[in-house]
């Protein structure tokens, strides 16, 4: 998928477009539902998503994030606008305040796809709980606090979860990363 | 510049997630434009979101969808990928960086700062979040924050001078992350004062009853 978009970015290759909607438009409904629940809605702000993903195809950077990764980011962004009424504050890449990263060798993008797979299997591999945890924060779209009142355990339980799940899934990513360099 | 102190991985997740609010989004992004280590872990935490994309199900779509985006990214002007920041060697003009600099409205110098007490100061950031209190405090050299707990969480991000509190220094993207169990007296730098973006989600309990009586005055 990740050529794919590098390819619409490139030369604005359709196929490739039309591959990638065949694949993700399902899967960005699914979860825009989440918030929505009028598939109405869920339709319009998945194709909002589509359409952007295609205008800024050639902003995406295979050596930072994986095709379904930075998919996601356009999506979550788009949901806020869409079912929140706070905004969300980013950093402007190209503000020169900015502190800047050390350039990534061209290898790297490899490195990084390989990585995010290395995160996928450890995710797989994390127990049904903690599965759940991390499904209610990234597409329920609910705070710590409610998730906390969900699952009816105090807020510092969530978060210290939280911070357990996301620890394991980092030390097996910057894992991946080093033996891949 | 080295930044020790991170924002704490249940924010970095709740942000990568898009379920922070505003306010405390403010200081994370504000925090990853200074720390390009941090803006690598966010992008950690945004794959278990990619992940979930791939893994956690499909819908069905509305019969038509991929006719009507194709026909709309005909007319779609593709987006130009940015520029990047300034080289670390390029001195920068802006003291605040983005997404702050926008919400405050300019520079550290040319806000309008009100007086707190008789040396601190204060400027407010408007948000659309009605769960925080964020605002910017400028505290004198050697200044100490009168000792207070807190009735809630309180975030910290140094942008100027440093902060010294119970043992540690906090410098420029530091963020110091104190909740209700914590009572603290902390000190600006003895040479430098402290500029700092400070985010509350309640008001700071002081210890001593006079501090209680002037804490309206000083608002904070």
């Amino acid at each position: 998928m990740a050529e794919r978009l590098v390819a619409i970015g490139r030369s604005g290759d359709r196929e490739a477009f039309a591959a990638l909607f065949e694949y993700y438009a399902p899967r960005l409904k699914a979860y825009l539902l989440r918030a929505a629940r009028d598939p109405s809605i869920a339709d319009e702000v998945m194709q909002e998503t589509m359409v952007m993903v295609w205008r800024k195809a050639a902003q995406y950077d295979p050596a930072k994030a994986s095709a379904a990764t930075w998919i996601f980011t356009i999506a979550r962004n788009l949901r806020i606008d869409a079912f929140r009424r706070g905004r969300r504050p980013e950093i402007d890449p190209s503000d020169p305040a900015l502190v800047p990263e050390m350039d990534l060798p061209a290898d790297q993008a490899i490195v990084r796809q390989e990585a995010e797979s290395g995160l996928r299997k450890a995710m797989a591999a994390l127990s049904e709980t903690e599965q759940q945890l991390l499904q209610l924060a990234f597409y329920e779209d609910l705070s710590h606090s409610s998730i906390a009142a969900r699952l009816g355990v105090p807020l510092g339980t969530v978060k210290s979860r939280i911070r357990m799940t996301f620890a394991k899934l980092r030390s097996s990513l910057e894992k991946s990363e080093d033996e891949g360099r | 510049m080295s930044i020790r102190h991170h924002v704490s991985d249940d924010l970095l997740v709740s942000y990568a997630a898009g379920s922070l609010s505003e306010g405390w989004s403010l200081l994370v992004a504000t925090h990853l434009a200074l720390c390009p280590r941090c803006r690598s872990r966010n992008r950690s935490a945004e794959a278990i979101g990619g992940w979930m994309l791939d893994c956690a199900g499909a819908e069905p779509v509305a019969t038509g969808s991929l006719a009507s985006v194709m026909a709309r990214i005909t007319d779609a002007n593709p987006l130009q990928s940015q520029q990047r920041g300034c080289a670390e060697s390029t001195p920068c003009s802006h003291d605040l960086p983005e997404p702050l600099r926008g919400y405050a409205g300019g520079e550290l110098a040319e806000l309008g700062w009100r007086r707190v007490g008789f040396t601190a100061a204060r400027v407010e950031i408007k948000t659309g979040d009605p769960e925080t209190q964020v605002r910017l405090l400028r505290f004198p050299p050697g200044m100490e924050v009168p000792e207070h707990g807190h009735g809630g969480r309180e975030l910290t991000l140094i942008l100027f001078g440093s902060l010294h509190d119970g043992g540690c220094v906090f410098e420029r993207g530091d963020v110091a992350d104190v909740d209700e169990t914590v009572e603290h007296t902390p000190k600006a730098g003895p040479e430098t004062g402290c500029v700092c973006l400070a985010v509350t989600n309640s008001p700071l309990r002081f210890r001593s009853l006079a501090l209680r009586l002037v804490r309206p005055i000083l608002g904070i």
